[in-house]
């Protein structure tokens, strides 16, 4: 703000545009005073309202039986059966991160987390999706180095597992970061609570942490607006990142859940973007009655705050509780137990005479210092339909390059050059350096650890709900190499790869929530690329019948102008029915084990990582996703990983992915510490080598079993061959790669370590 | 049946894994909440993992001052089992009940993995079932986990076999590769390892149930 001056209109100063402040003077039929403008500002962000994004967001698939709450929301909520449900929400704190990555990231933990126990959820598991520039770049190294401590200082501390994630190390980040989480809790069915303030006379009761001057507009000023160094870039911009307290949060999730067991409130809502302006008018908007708030009430960390900075706060840790007069005292003493400050700051009251629920705030005299419809903040706000264009070199972008081309040609053998070994090595990283950091073994759940398989694997259980033997396979995907070269494509493949990952695990997908992180949305193609990738998705989603049940856009990923490949991120949750065993993880493969690739071999490079990262240039048009087939090699996953894959004696799956056959093989070996040895021919170029081409799995499984596994897969119509087996302690794809198992796993283990040791350099 | 009192500090989050844990070899457990002042007639205490009271000033520093830690110094003086668990650990040396203190892990990250430790004393109430040198594969879950003491205690801790686990392979710079100790008596026991984590096959590792069941009277 630092760089307008005092002559710039109010309205433009909070980042309304002139046509927003006229839809307001429409809403309210006269000039909003300072404190209505600041609300509309902070309710009507791009952050908050999603207007540029509502107009498409309405095309994903939210449906669903077993369904209970979907978008719209705190948390998306799905029946699991046994009177359990599961609660989960994934959202991003891109912008914070990138101004100040601890607290960036770790008040992002604490803001999913109030998301998920607002429903009445107790959280389970956090995961996080991490994207940096490439670790060449010392500033892309401290913000992962920072990004990660911030997780880990806030997750470990509050007490919730962090169990899982991703991360990717691309220069399309490195002006922009994303620091994305996801957070699942567990729930009895019937203590689902919904945000509302019913009942007129009810008190509205603010939970939690004194409200500070921190925070202020970071939904419109920080999370709204791309980063440039004209305005002063990050630095000018660091007083409107929060700073965490787990310890508060903590009290706040014991508290809360308590309150909600004793049937103490009627309604809970957290506060995060906005603060008390969105915590009041969304509550009083969904029951359809309006409130009036004290803002002098309101406990206050610094002398003379303004009902502005009260009501516009992002101070962390803070729930608006709803109570019914008679239950207060009963709230006032669990929250002492607790030692969580609660204090009345306002009441639900009757809509006035047109039927219109109104929020009223006044200031210490009375005086009434905001008077507007309360549902105008939420759901007024506008909606844009940007226009979209197609980027003009679509054509070049799916055009594979000549590396690419001589690549998937063998008779042209004797033109490649590449030392494949050193390559495959420094496309790896081992993610142990940063799940190590993170208690992930907490509640006694984890039976599938982060990256011991294709996705983390839980037990249906938690504090206060009991196990009935049921498991939970969770993982979150993006690509956003597959995604630049076509975003709807591009996001298909992405849902299609989260739902193989919980079927190699033995899952059956159940839910999905996405994260749909994109550049500047006043760019055309960015708002092309964002209509494209929901497409992708909702054909996705409605193809595999896996409902997306809530989700965030974050926009503005832009640096300088430029804008980050688009970055759809997907979490799937998968629930396995018994979960009587362990299933396989990487480390299972055993010596003498057969490797048998199920689904096509394919030379296709279009969107690897190979040919992005490591040639730098193109590799053409994707694979398409035959959503039979895929849907097909799911289910023979899904039999692999449970009971019909121990009779056969797998030891181990894992699905083709990001580095292709390439990388699959070779984390299957780290993660064993045993040598793969590719029959020769079965992998015959460097296309075969790093393809990324979907629906693909490799089993490792007892000799003994590879006759019967082919007749399965057969029957499934799945296409499967043996392409080799594990021994030794080399990984040896004939005429290829050659690399000792050991110098391999070193290498990955040692490259995010040296990276975060390196953070000045 | 064996009754233990397991204390809940505003910021403890592993109570209900001990107390899961513990019921899988029959021993009854109750949560205490940190301003009880008696721990109703419990046979042994498990002060548990997490961050009592946010670990400010320092972990267990804060704790040691609550209501529930006179009941708890009373059933140390008694006799009784007294397991302090990763921040119980640190609340126990805090209180002094058990010498040293638990600083900064060398590296200063936080660590979770599995690491192998050595049972070294079968003095002590949660090592009395073991065999003296077994090998124990254990989760470790800290960034404050670094044991230390001055020479003169690390003597007397050898002397007087109150090493009770050590590391294999130290990964947090701990004195003597120290992972575990307890009092003079045996009966008070601090360990940064969480032997709840290691006692289910779905989970990978039963070789926490040993140390558990020994709490059985």
């Amino acid at each position: 703000m630092s760089s307008m001056g005092s002559d710039t209109a109010l309205h433009l100063q909070l980042g309304l545009t002139d046509d927003e402040l006229g839809m307001i003077v429409r809403v309210l039929g006269r000039e909003p005073t300072h404190l209505e403008l600041a609300m509309y500002s902070v309710m009507w962000s791009e952050h908050c309202s999603y207007k540029s994004s509502r107009i498409h967001l309405r095309r994903l698939p939210s449906e669903g039986k077993n369904v209970l709450v979907g978008p719209g929301e705190n948390a998306g909520v799905v029946d699991v059966g046994d009177g359990t449900a599961i609660a989960l929400r994934i959202e991003s704190h891109n912008h914070p991160s990138a101004v100040e990555p601890y607290q960036g990231a770790a008040t992002g933990v604490g803001g999913i987390l109030r998301d998920v126990f607002t429903m009445g959820a107790r959280p389970i598991a956090l995961m996080d999706p991490l994207f940096f520039g490439d670790l060449e770049d010392p500033r892309s190294r401290f913000l992962f180095d920072g990004v990660v401590r911030g997780i880990a200082g806030y997750g470990n501390s509050v007490g919730v597992p962090t169990v899982g994630g991703q991360l990717t190390f691309s220069s399309t980040y490195r002006g922009n970061p994303l620091v994305n989480v996801f957070c699942l809790g567990v729930l009895p069915v019937d203590r689902l609570v919904l945000g509302r303030a019913s009942g007129v006379g009810n008190l509205a009761v603010l939970l939690g942490s004194l409200t500070g001057r921190d925070g202020i507009g970071g939904v419109s000023v920080l999370a709204s607006a791309g980063f440039s160094g004209a305005e002063g870039g990050e630095d000018s911009k660091r007083p409107s990142v929060q700073v965490g307290d787990p310890f508060e949060e903590k009290r706040l999730i014991e508290a809360s859940l308590d309150l909600l067991d004793q049937g103490l409130v009627v309604g809970i809502q957290d506060l995060g973007g906005a603060g008390l302006s969105c915590a009041t008018s969304e509550t009083a908007a969904r029951a359809g009655l309006g409130m009036t708030v004290d803002a002098s009430a309101v406990p206050q960390r610094e002398m003379a705050m303004s009902p502005v900075e009260i009501m516009t706060s992002e101070s962390q840790e803070r729930m608006l509780a709803i109570v019914r007069p008679d239950s207060l005292d009963a709230v006032l003493a669990t929250c002492a137990k607790y030692e969580v400050r609660a204090t009345v700051v306002g009441e639900v009251t009757a809509p006035d005479a047109s039927g219109t629920g109104r929020l009223v705030v006044r200031d210490g005299t009375g005086a009434v210092v905001a008077d507007v419809p309360a549902s105008s903040l939420s759901e007024d706000a506008p909606l844009y339909r940007r226009p979209l264009e197609a980027p003009h070199d679509l054509a070049e972008r799916s055009a594979p390059g000549p590396s690419a081309v001589l690549a998937g040609d063998p008779s042209r053998r004797a033109e490649w050059a590449w030392d494949l070994s050193a390559q495959l090595t420094e496309m790896s990283y081992d993610p142990e350096f940063v799940s190590g950091q993170y208690d992930h073994q907490l509640f006694l759940n984890t039976v599938i650890g982060p990256g011991e398989a294709d996705a983390t694997v839980l037990r249906l259980a938690g504090p206060g709900v009991p196990w009935t033997g049921k498991g939970l396979a969770l993982t979150t995907d993006a690509n956003p190499g597959w995604c630049a070269v076509d975003p709807r494509l591009g996001a298909a493949l992405t849902v299609g790869e989260a739902v193989l990952n919980v079927a190699c695990t033995g899952a059956r997908p159940v839910a999905a929530v996405d994260c749909l992180n994109f550049g500047n949305p006043e760019h055309p193609v960015v708002m092309w690329q964002l209509s494209e990738a929901i497409d992708g998705m909702a054909e996705a989603c409605a193809e595999f019948e896996v409902p997306i049940v809530g989700g965030n856009v974050s926009l503005y990923n832009e640096s300088d102008g430029a804008d980050i490949d688009p970055t759809p991120v997907v979490g799937v949750v998968g629930l396995i029915d018994r979960l009587d065993e362990r299933p396989p993880r990487h480390a299972g493969m055993r010596d003498g084990d057969a490797l048998v690739l199920l689904g096509r071999r394919s030379a296709l490079l279009g969107g690897s990582r190979w040919c992005r990262d490591v040639l730098g240039e193109p590799g053409g048009a994707l694979a398409e996703i035959d959503y039979e087939a895929h849907l097909d090699a799911c289910e023979i996953a899904r039999s692999l990983a449970g009971v019909a894959g121990r009779g056969l004696g797998v030891s181990a799956l894992h699905d083709v992915a990001d580095g292709g056959l390439g990388l699959c093989l070779a984390e299957l070996a780290a993660a064993s510490g045993i040598g793969v040895s590719v029959t020769d021919g079965a992998i015959a170029s460097p296309a075969e080598l790093f393809s990324e081409a979907p629906s693909r799995v490799v089993v490792a499984v007892a000799a003994s079993g590879v006759d019967r596994l082919l007749g399965m897969a057969a029957g499934s119509g799945v296409p499967a061959a043996p392409i080799g087996h594990a021994s030794g302690d080399r990984i040896v794809v004939p005429g290829l790669v050659d690399l000792p198992v050991g110098r391999f796993s070193h290498a990955r283990r040692a490259r995010l370590a040296d990276a975060a040791a390196h953070t000045h350099d | 049946m064996t009754r233990i009192a397991v204390v809940v500090f505003p910021g403890s989050n592993c109570e209900h894994d001990v107390v899961e844990a513990l019921g899988r070899v029959n021993i009854d457990a109750t949560l205490v909440w940190h301003t009880e002042t008696s721990l109703a007639g419990a046979d042994g205490v498990v002060v548990p993992g997490g961050f009592a009271h946010g670990d400010y000033l320092r972990p267990g520093a804060i704790a040691r001052f609550s209501p529930v830690m006179t009941a708890v110094e009373e059933a140390a003086r008694d006799g009784r089992p007294v397991i302090g668990i990763c921040n119980g650990f640190q609340v126990l040396t805090e209180a002094g009940l058990l010498p040293g203190a638990l600083q900064r892990n060398a590296g200063l990250r936080f660590l979770c993995r599995t690491v192998p430790c050595r049972v070294v004393s079968t003095r002590s109430v949660l090592t009395r079932t073991c065999e003296p040198g077994a090998m124990l594969e254990l989760p470790i879950n800290h960034n404050e986990g670094n044991y230390t003491c001055d020479d003169s205690t690390l003597d007397r801790l050898r002397e007087q076999d109150q090493i009770v686990l050590t590391y294999d392979d130290n990964p947090n710079g701990s004195v003597a590769d120290i992972a575990g100790i307890c009092n003079e008596a045996g009966n008070v026991v601090g360990l940064m390892p969480h032997p709840e984590r290691a006692s289910s096959s779905l989970l990978g590792s039963l070789d926490g149930v040993g140390l558990l069941a020994s709490l059985a009277s």
